[in-house]
């Protein structure tokens, strides 16, 4: 149905009810994961088995198949939800369609393999909303992801979509919307935590002509994905956000910057415009109100710098993204120097919640100095990897151990990194054990940073930072000196080299973390390393070099002690650092040869079903072994100490193999 | 879509259709390179003159964005495609194994591309998938929480893939 342009909000309300009354309230509705995650594990072969089955019985006209964007818990994707119900089915492989048609939707029965069973309580879970993934989640921004096609924009009508544009356009001046933003408290998403009311009063009031509103959707932070989830699953509201926005400022014309990375994103975002554009949420004469307003994509070349603003508009604009100093706002002179206001993906898709429940509400969410809900990508050595919506002011322990489900494989949570390379590894543990107080320096208190309430303030306050919602769980197998080498050389390599200090210092960071972590350091490097950090908070044109040295302070200050021990003990205690670890097999070894399989050179000996060992000599400790061990045999131990180990493997040692077969004959 | 299109250099034709797509405004110039390289699976020089024509650019601002940005390749790309994403999820599970099989097996670095033109090696800082970490795309084709004997498995499907095709064509022949 395509009802062309609408001419007014009447039309648009019209619109909406004639959606709802035309679908039937109690229709069956099989909805089909398909963000990214669910893609890369085969969303697609099961979108088309259901379409098989469904027709094969013949269902085909009562049951709807609806492919959504991503639901969050990408850990058990693909999946599935039979609405209206809300029976959640996980990792669904394309032979499951059938059965799940014949079962769920014939006969109203479960499918008990395919449902959620809680790791910790062993309980099977039925409905989505039980799942301890979602149940403490408030999911504002991400709620509509899992009942629209986000190619649809009907789907996102009858779910009152649009309905705060309207709203803004008919009832609201521009300076009583920007009022509004201001009084909700939202500050941008995207990193900054600016307050976006305040940044919009400022562009309406610069002078210049045009102005423009754009959308950073650059999301370049390694382990964050919140950015391209919405754009995927749920692009109307980014740009019933910046519809808002630019009558808001004043603004005809709009840009989305989007990481040519992001294909999908860029796909349902450009669907997305075009069909806004038919339905006159878009284009001249937006709902019969003469306000014109009009979006183009533009797709970015691949540079972490691009993400800020001075160096997103330069690229913007066609050249290389290198970033500019900021004694001149881009509010007031940004894109070909016209006042340009920039928000991020997610602050653009707050607006329309704000505008459509007013800011009380909004402010009722969240803590004194951040309001609203904050989008987190959930990823790394956690059970339940994925995309999780969090009022502000949620403890860690409630993200990683709640929603998260803690750590798999019994091992011991060390640490988190919140704010990706521009923010801090954070030193937490759920039980206070196994933190020594030495480890920490003298002047510090807080040891476990567990019950941190997570909003913008609290995360700058202990040295990281919000940024774009990148929250990665280490934990003991994760060396933080590894880590805070990762990120540098991550910076290293973005750094568009414009500014001295951010080109030279975070190579000069890198070389002495590089030799920290091969055993060569020296302990003044400690020192040099924070006077260097010092000098490029203070001097870098730009945040990339502002916020570089949060990986290095953080790690010092939270795990004085792993330096310590790379630096004088030369020793890794996770086992990561190439140069400091030997790999060893120990008495866990059942013999499955898998580890002899894998070994580039040659050094593991033995035979099946018995022990094997590691010729130290010939190990490179290229890690392959110690990855693909089913049986926790390999060790990572100090250099030189693996002999010691496996001569006690050899004292210790039984045959597994065979003696199961036996007990089994 | 297709990355398998025979390279066609001289192609004044295919330029003048990407860029008359975006239209020749500075604007679109990252988006016309992303699309030839595309074209090409890499950008040849000819092409960033022909660039330069098209848009009425100086070649010297192509060369600047061509050069500047992380996606673009001056260097011509092997046949496959193979990208292992090190983004700090994968990174803490353990990337770095999987990148230093994939070089001591194809012998070259990321960003190079193997003698036979066979294979291209390159590292991406997030591809966003972080829940099957460690990843690896070949060919835009995603493999999830990877091992070394699971990259084992997808070459061979790789070069298997290459030995059925060359089969067929023997076959036609």
């Amino acid at each position: 149905m395509n009802p062309g342009r609408l001419s007014s909000p009447q039309a648009l309300i019209d619109l909406r009810d004639q959606l709802i009354n035309q679908r039937e309230e109690n229709k069956t509705i099989i909805t089909v994961c398909a963000g990214t995650g669910c893609l890369a594990c085969g969303c697609e072969a099961v979108t088309t088995a259901f379409r098989e089955a469904l027709q094969q019985s013949h269902l085909d006209k009562d049951v709807e198949i609806r492919t959504t964007g991503c639901h969050g818990f990408c850990e058990r994707g693909p999946l599935v939800v039979i609405q209206p119900e809300g029976m959640f089915y996980q990792r669904a492989k394309p032979a499951d369609a059938k059965v799940i048609v014949d079962r769920t939707i014939k006969n109203g029965e479960l499918v008990k393999k395919l449902l959620y069973r809680d790791p910790q309580t062993k309980e099977v879970i039925v409905h989505e909303k039980d799942i301890p993934f979602y149940k403490k989640q408030m999911r504002l921004v991400l709620g509509k992801n899992g009942f629209m096609d986000p190619t649809s924009i009907n789907d996102y009508i009858a779910l009152g979509g649009y309905q705060a544009l309207a709203k803004a356009l008919t009832t609201m001046q521009p300076e009583e919307i920007i009022d509004e933003i201001k009084k909700s408290g939202l500050r941008g998403r995207g990193g900054g935590g600016f307050l976006t009311g305040r940044k919009w009063a400022s562009c309406r009031k610069a002078k210049g002509d045009p102005k423009y509103v754009i959308c950073n959707a650059d999301e370049g932070d390694p382990g964050a994905f919140m950015d391209r989830s919405l754009l995927e699953g749920n692009p109307h509201s980014v740009i019933e956000g910046m519809v808002i926005g630019a009558y808001a400022i004043g603004s005809n014309d709009g840009f989305v910057y989007v990481r040519n990375e992001y294909p999908l994103a860029v796909k349902n975002l450009s669907i997305a415009l075009t069909a806004a554009r038919e339905h006159g949420m878009l284009g001249d004469d937006i709902l019969g109100t003469g306000f014109r307003f009009d979006i183009e994509v533009s797709r970015g070349g691949g540079a972490f710098v691009c993400g800020e603003s001075t160096a997103l508009m330069a690229s913007l604009e066609g050249r290389a993204g290198e970033p500019r100093a900021k004694y001149v706002h881009t509010v007031d002179s940004g894109l070909w120097n016209k006042p340009s206001n920039l928000n991020n993906v997610e602050t653009w898709s707050n607006v329309p919640l704000i505008i459509e429940k007013g800011a009380d509400w909004y402010t009722k969410i969240g803590t004194q100095g951040s309001k609203g809900t904050k989008v987190f990508a959930l990823t790394g050595k956690v059970n339940n990897t994925g995309l999780v919506e969090v009022p502000m002011g949620i403890t860690l322990r409630e993200i990683i151990c709640n929603i998260g489900g803690g750590v798999p494989g019994n091992k011991r949570l060390k640490g988190v990194q919140t704010g990706g390379p521009s923010g801090g590894i954070l030193r937490v543990s759920t039980n206070g054990e196994g933190i020594p107080e030495s480890g920490i320096r003298e002047e510090e208190k807080v040891v476990n940073l567990i019950d941190l309430p997570v909003d913008f303030d609290e995360l700058t306050k202990v040295g990281s930072m919000m940024g774009s919602g990148g929250m990665i769980v280490m934990d003991e197998d994760s060396c933080v000196v590894d880590v805070a080498k990762y990120f540098l050389n991550f910076l290293q390599e973005e750094s568009c080299g414009k500014c001295l200090p951010c080109r030279e210092g975070l190579r000069m960071m890198l070389s002495i973390l590089t030799r920290i972590s091969e055993g060569k350091g020296e302990m003044e490097d400690i020192a040099v390393l924070e006077e260097i950090s010092r000098a490029l908070s203070d001097t870098s044109l730009c945040d990339l070099g502002g916020s570089a040295p949060n990986p290095i302070l953080s790690t010092i200050r939270f795990f004085h002690e792993e330096y310590v021990a790379h630096i004088r003990d030369k020793h890794c205690p996770a086992g990561v650092c190439k140069e400091l670890v030997s790999h060893a097999i120990d008495e866990n070894c059942i013999g499955c040869h898998i580890c002899f399989k894998v070994c580039p050179s040659d050094a593991i000996v033995g035979k099946p079903k018995e022990l094997y060992t590691i010729v130290q000599e010939k190990c490179i400790q290229c890690g392959a072994c110690y990855q693909i061990c089913n049986y926790n045999a390999i060790r990572r131990v100090k250099r030189d100490e693996g002999e010691i180990v496996q001569r006690r493997a050899q004292e210790v040692w039984k045959p597994r193999i065979k003696a199961k077969s036996a007990a089994t004959a | 879509m297709s990355t398998t299109t025979a390279p066609n250099y001289q192609s004044d034709q295919a330029i003048a259709e990407i860029v008359n797509k975006y239209g020749a405004k500075p604007m679109a110039l990252i988006m016309i390179l992303q699309d030839v390289q595309k074209h090409h699976r890499y950008l040849p020089t000819d092409t960033l003159r022909l660039v330069a024509k098209e848009m009425n650019l100086p070649l010297g601002q192509i060369y600047g964005v061509a050069t500047y940005y992380k996606s673009f390749s001056l260097k011509p790309k092997g046949k496959h495609h193979i990208c292992v994403c090190t983004g700090t999820a994968c990174h803490v599970r353990q990337a770095t194994v999987i990148v230093d099989k994939f070089q001591r097996d194809l012998g070259v670095k990321p960003g190079e591309t193997t003698s036979d033109m066979e294979f291209s090696l390159e590292t991406v800082n997030c591809l966003g998938a972080c829940a099957l970490g460690p990843l690896v795309t070949a060919n835009d084709v995603y493999y999830g929480n990877m091992t070394v004997s699971k990259i084992d498995k997808m070459m061979n499907k790789l070069r298997g893939k290459k030995t059925e095709e060359e089969a067929e064509a023997e076959e036609a022949a």
